[in-house]
């Protein structure tokens, strides 16, 4: 018997290998390690935007500050990481510390966490301008030497996507603390219930994602080499959708690590389809959005069937 | 002395002027099972919730295990003191597999394997109480029936790992277990207080109660008012402890005046979706009363009539909600706007609202229902809770609704209050307006020409004026084991 739940976590793979087979058909040049590396080498940052976004929707929020989060750390490892190591790195981790603190005040106060992070992606956006007017800076040479690393055989994307999924999957899906982080968002009364406290464990799950938001920061600054407070305004919404195509739900404590890397994946992929079609830039936003509305409507049709039975 | 597993000291709690519980005093022996039962706001849940460490008592003692709590009394607490308790809206996450649940309880469930552990922890449990349950602990919990899932989180309020069990509290174990599983716990119970853990047994099934304890407690009014071995009571006596005696005499025996045989059946529902079961009917000019145990399908019964699923509604209907805050008032509105937004359609003129005609409706309706404020342009939360609540009734009464559904609508409202709303639903009825009203409260009762108590979803008793009495009520909404 085909499980439902089964064929649902399938439908975000399947997605990328439609995605990827209608590429390769279209550019049949692509099919190679050069190819898939130009194409992907943008997923990882998407990528790892898409596991931060997947922290906070475990625990039923929602992060709209992601993206001008992702610029602001890729101002200050360009400009402070880059010139005083030490203070770079205080910095980062103050960026961590405050996505904690943010998850506490959203616990605390019983603020939408939608309200709390829009307002949010402002100052975020408004320290990166501070430390960096205009585009520039500069990349750490490690930072770019790690971003444009040649694996031998498989390209480094795809071997980055196999291991941000795997090391999330083991963490969240598997380890006895990723029960308590998933069951924050299925029952927040049973957890209280049985004695865990829900600000630790939100505090916890927002710092990890500020963290994987750091690490986003990072590796989109060692693509680029240098950096601009709006580059990532987009991996808001990137990262949401990531999650959502991913097979995620935005209540209930259900996402898949795998899956949104996936997700991640298919969003970067069919930006380059979308050029390779010739479709002006005007257009890929809006044709990225038809793509998930026909991932979830799949979804959407796959889960009635569920409740029909 | 015995040993007791729990023992409270005149804990009394409050919320606002309500006061739940009113100097509880309760002593749980180690290897005893105790009913425990009550009517609606007998202080139950408040007791079970003060007793799991969710809230915690204003005044009065706890003492576990001959140990007096003195500092902080949370649900970490309670937890590891040894109090497990299986709460009637199941309290396990539904997006987790049985195995990742037991986790969530046990805080030593960890490390490597701990999925394995606590997989065999959870078997072991299942197999032990209810044997060929068939649930295998990596089952998804959303997609296992209401059935299976009581089952799994009984066993998991059972399964012992480092911290004593000592108290397990079970608060209507049996409302989704079929007869057989239902057995099963039952026999269970039996076993594990042998052991020497103490059981708390919550059911509104009375033959449950006095089969499976050793001594009963009947709570009323946030009070214990009676304490007996089981074998000291029987159905009529429990239900009678739970009763009053100043109650059963008073009844109302004043039929509205407009509301005869003959007034026209405005209202035809089949409460249990069945074409054929208990049939409740509603004439012009009659207020109904819908009594029972809370959360035995009144409220569905309430909002099946209004969107006229299996019921035949010949006239327009207004709704007036109990939880105000949720489903009731429009809390950014104004006063005025909050009573007429039921009446829109006749305040109109060439597609847009008279405010002239608005403001009118509005303040006859503060001087119908005498609201309580200088402007009804204020903003509604200025208003006490009573008053908010004369607002909705507003809302409903100034409409040209003709069948009026009241869900409960008179929670934690003052008595003051209450006695002119109660004047004003006998005088429109006798306007030929006609009321179903759900109420937790007996003394609301009173007010109605004729009561359907539910249990279980239906229809268990049909009463009318002259014969209601708080006795026959209880009797109707307790069963004597499951059906």
């Amino acid at each position: 018997m085909i499980n439902r739940r089964h064929l649902r976590a399938a439908l975000p793979f399947l997605s990328l290998a439609i995605v990827l087979a209608a590429t390769f058909y279209v550019q049949p040049r692509t099919m190679s390690y050069f190819g898939l590396n130009l194409m992907l080498q943008y997923a990882i940052p998407i990528a790892l935007a898409t596991i931060a976004q997947m922290f906070v929707i475990t625990v039923n929020d929602l992060d709209l500050s992601i993206g001008p989060f992702v610029g602001l750390v890729g101002c200050i490892s360009a400009t402070l990481l880059l010139n005083d190591p030490l203070l770079g790195i205080l910095a980062l981790l103050a960026c961590i510390a405050a996505y904690g603190l943010v998850g506490a005040l959203i616990h605390i106060r019983n603020l939408p966490s939608i309200v709390v992070t829009l307002g949010l992606s402002f100052v975020w956006l408004g320290i990166a301008v501070l430390i960096l007017p205009s585009p520039g800076g500069k990349a750490p040479v490690w930072l770019k030497a790690i971003m444009s690393f040649q694996m031998p055989w498989v390209p480094l994307p795809i071997i980055a996507a196999i291991l941000i999924g795997g090391i999330v999957h083991v963490a969240l899906m598997t380890s006895s603390f990723g029960v308590i982080g998933r069951g924050a968002g299925g029952n927040p009364k049973a957890l209280q219930r049985a004695g865990w406290s829900m600000l630790k464990t939100k505090m916890i799950m927002f710092s990890i994602a500020g963290f994987f938001g750091v690490l986003a920061g990072l590796s989109l600054l060692g693509l680029t080499t240098s950096a601009d407070a709006h580059v990532a305004d987009r991996y808001t919404l990137y990262s949401i959708a990531g999650v959502i195509l991913g097979g995620g739900e935005f209540i209930g404590g259900r996402v898949s690590p795998m899956g949104s890397v996936v997700g991640a994946l298919t969003l970067a992929l069919a930006g380059a389809f979308l050029i390779f079609l010739k479709i002006s830039p005007d257009w890929q936003i809006g044709a990225q959005g038809a793509i998930l509305i026909i991932v979830l409507a799949m979804r959407a049709l796959i889960t009635s069937g569920e409740a029909r039975r | 002395m015995t040993l007791h597993a729990i023992k409270l000291d005149g804990v009394e709690k409050s919320f606002g002027a309500v006061r739940a519980l009113a100097g509880v005093d309760l002593v749980v022996s180690a290897g005893e099972c105790l009913g425990l039962v009550g009517h609606n706001g007998a202080g139950k849940s408040t007791l079970m919730h003060v007793l799991t460490g969710t809230l915690s008592p204003d005044t009065g003692s706890i003492t576990v295990g001959g140990v007096t709590i003195s500092g902080e009394w949370s649900a970490a607490a309670s937890q590891s003191a040894g109090i497990r308790c299986v709460f009637q809206e199941l309290s396990l996450c539904p997006n987790l597999s049985v195995a990742e649940n037991a986790r969530i309880m046990h805080r030593p469930l960890k490390g490597f394997g701990w999925k394995k552990r606590a997989s065999e922890l959870i078997r072991a449990k299942l197999d032990e109480i209810f044997p060929s349950h068939g649930i295998d602990p990596d089952d998804e919990i959303a997609d296992l029936p209401i059935g299976k899932r009581q089952m799994a989180e009984i066993a998991r309020a059972f399964t012992v790992m480092s911290d004593p069990l000592r108290l397990v509290i079970l608060d209507e174990p049996t409302s989704s277990l079929d007869a057989v599983t239902a057995e099963q716990l039952l026999a269970y119970i039996g076993k594990e207080t042998a052991k020497g853990t103490a059981v708390i047994l919550i059911s509104h099934l009375l033959g449950e109660i006095l089969s499976a304890s050793n001594r009963i407690v009947v709570m009323k009014d946030g009070k214990s008012v009676a304490e007996r071995p089981a074998g000291g009571f029987d159905r009529a006596s429990l239900v009678a402890a739970m009763g009053s005696e100043a109650h059963s005499a008073k009844s109302h025996s004043i039929k509205s005046e407009a509301a005869t045989d003959a007034s026209p059946i405005l209202v035809k529902a089949h409460p249990d979706g069945s074409a054929t079961g208990p049939e409740m009917i509603v004439r012009k000019g009659e207020v109904i009363g819908l009594a029972g145990l809370a959360g035995h399908g009144q409220t569905r019964t309430l909002l099946q009539i209004f969107s006229r699923d299996h019921a035949s509604v010949d006239a327009p209907m207004s709704f007036i909600a109990g939880d105000r805050q949720t489903d009731g008032v429009f809390n950014l509105w104004s006063i005025a706007r909050n009573v007429t937004i039921r009446s829109l359609k006749s305040l109109t003129r060439y597609g847009l609202i008279d405010s002239e005609a608005e403001e009118r409706l509005a303040d006859e309706w503060k001087n119908r229902m005498a609201i309580r404020t200088p402007d009804m342009d204020n903003n509604i939360l200025t208003l006490s809770g009573g008053n908010q609540q004369k607002a909705l009734f507003a809302r409903a009464l100034a409409s040209d609704a003709t069948v009026i559904l009241m869900d409960d609508p008179m929670r934690g409202v003052d008595i003051g209050t209450k006695l002119e709303v109660y004047d004003m639903i006998r005088s429109e009825a006798a306007n030929g307006r006609s009321f179903i009203w759900y109420t937790t409260e007996f003394d609301e009762l009173a007010y109605c020409d004729r009561v359907y108590v539910f249990r279980n979803g239906k229809i268990s008793d049909e009463i009318n004026a002259g014969s209601i009495s708080e006795e026959r009520i209880l009797q109707a909404s307790f069963a004597e084991s499951a059906a």
